[in-house]
């Protein structure tokens, strides 16, 4: 699945690895007070998880096929039960949460394995969303029952349904771009991760006015448009990897990079309203899996979408 | 081997994050009591300890559970090593708290679950005397009291199969008892340490 684009961006992205790395060492030494020692601190704890999941992804896409769909799949494994652990469940949800992790996931990447584009498309939010309900009014427990199906559905929608869009990118039957589909799935990782860094660095640089103060503190709108203009410039500038002109490359990634802000405030919403900063503490210096992929929720179903009307030969 | 895999096992379903508020190993007994919610409470108390603390310590299960059928019993004596007492025909000759004070006196720790039975509300039930007794057999000894948190989400009583939530298991500060005090004083108060653990968890 290797092929000379996906070498470049491979080179790309260990440069960028590099670079943080080299900026988190030289914050470590320089550091003189306690608190740019603990930023240090966090910066070099983020740089190592970065590397293990660059790495991890970098090998699971190299091999590629089905060894991508099942870490995706891994991945919604962990952030659904990231997600599931900090919210209030009851004894009449045990059965349906057996239902969601066990047979939920794995049928919903088992039709992606396949292929099967309508039929995942439509697999959660209409047969998962008869199944789940009507397996809790059956177990009989009717206390905050709103609450508790629009909770469980919720996990689903964000860390099953859309994370399994990343994946389903590799279904794709792009005109005049066979066999390439791996790098689109790269393009876009690496544009939602890299507006993160950008919309954070940007942010801490020249942040002033806050967009969300309640919910996302470190949200700035010079952040939000640092990263925004980063993206674009980025995304045109990798507009030869991607079934995209330069400008549609650009305009994408900036469509992603405002995508990625808003699932990272949504999902952020969702922390206060549950009252954690972090959905755990799996990956050092970033928090849980799911503070990780936050950005790519809402991003991947949108670029699937719109990468499948635009661009596909169907 | 494979103890690793089954502990391996336990922390692939459910995480078995360990915190420990006092540190984990010390010279001596101690005698470690949790709150009891889910049948793999000794499991996964087991699998969190850190060694040496765990090839140390013996825990205390239910024989009428854990004796029945092959593979627990093969699990709980084989496996997690655990101490099967009988629950239900207590004779003189087989009082649980005989075979337990001999484990503490060979100098080995000990879990055990001091409610006497699984229950569904959120707090722990009132103690059983047990505790007691085995803190007045040995004077001295360092009594931990262990939070297990989300375990009862896991597999709650009357299930099978289980749920993959994250579990915590905190160590709390030992107490031991004090002099002049009371059977259901010190009971109280070693619930009350146990109850300060989930609050100190949310």
């Amino acid at each position: 699945m290797i092929d000379r684009d996906m070498v470049t961006l491979l080179g790309i992205v260990a440069a960028a690895l590099l670079l943080g790395t080299i900026t988190a060492e030289i914050a470590a030494r320089r550091a003189t007070s306690d608190r740019a020692r603990s930023i240090a601190q966090n910066l070099r704890a983020r740089m190592r998880s970065w590397w293990v999941m660059a790495g991890v992804f970098v090998v699971s896409v190299a091999i590629g096929g089905v060894t991508t769909i099942v870490l995706f799949g891994i991945s919604s494994f962990l952030a659904f039960r990231e997600f599931i652990t900090l919210t209030p469940t009851r004894r009449g949800d045990h059965r349906a949460l057996f239902w969601a992790f066990f047979v939920i996931i794995p049928f919903q990447y088992l039709l992606i394995a396949q292929e099967r584009i309508s039929a995942f498309t439509v697999f959660v939010p209409v047969f998962v969303f008869v199944i789940i309900p009507a397996r809790m009014a059956a177990a009989g427990e009717v206390k905050d029952f709103l609450t508790r199906v629009s909770r469980i559905q919720w996990g689903l929608i964000t860390c099953v349904y859309f994370i399994s869009h990343v994946p389903a990118l590799l279904s794709l039957e792009l005109e005049g771009y066979d066999g390439k589909n791996a790098t689109l799935l790269f393009f876009f990782i690496l544009i939602v991760q890299l507006n993160d860094v950008f919309q954070f660095v940007t942010g801490k640089l020249f942040g002033r006015h806050k967009i969300a103060p309640l919910v996302s503190p470190n949200k700035t709108v010079e952040g939000l448009l640092g990263g925004l203009i980063v993206s674009g410039v980025v995304g045109a500038s990798l507009a030869w990897a991607t079934p995209f002109s330069p400008l549609a490359a650009a305009g994408i990634a900036v469509g992603l990079a405002f995508a990625g802000f808003l699932g990272d405030i949504t999902m952020s919403a969702v922390k206060r309203d549950i009252g954690v900063k972090d959905y755990s503490s799996l990956l050092p210096g970033h928090g849980g899996v799911l503070d990780r992929l936050d950005s790519l929720t809402f991003a991947a179903p949108l670029f699937f979408h719109l990468v499948r009307s635009m661009f596909s030969g169907e | 081997m494979i103890r690793a895999g089954v502990t391996l096992l336990i922390r692939l379903l459910c995480g078995c994050q360990a915190r420990h508020l006092s540190a984990p190993s010390r010279s001596g007994p101690r005698i470690y009591f949790a709150n009891h919610t889910s049948n793999l409470d000794a499991i996964v108390v087991w699998a969190s300890l850190p060694e040496p603390c765990r090839s140390n310590c013996r825990i205390v299960a239910a024989e009428d559970y854990w004796g029945r059928g092959p593979v627990r019993r093969w699990l709980a004596c084989r496996v997690f090593r655990a101490l099967l007492i009988e629950r239900k025909r207590v004779t003189r000759t087989n009082n649980p708290l005989t075979a337990i004070n001999a484990c503490l006196d060979e100098g080995r720790s000990i879990v055990i679950f001091p409610e006497g039975g699984r229950f569904l509300d959120d707090e722990p039930a009132p103690f059983k005397s047990g505790l007691w007794r085995l803190a007045k057999h040995k004077p001295g000894v360092e009594l931990v009291p262990v939070w297990i948190e989300n375990l009862s989400r896991v597999l709650p009583k009357g299930e099978v199969l289980p749920v993959p939530i994250l579990v915590a298991v905190t160590y709390g500060e030992p107490l031991s008892t004090e002099p002049g005090e009371t059977r259901q004083s010190f009971l109280d108060r070693a619930r009350a340490a146990l109850l300060a653990l989930k609050d100190s968890t949310t």
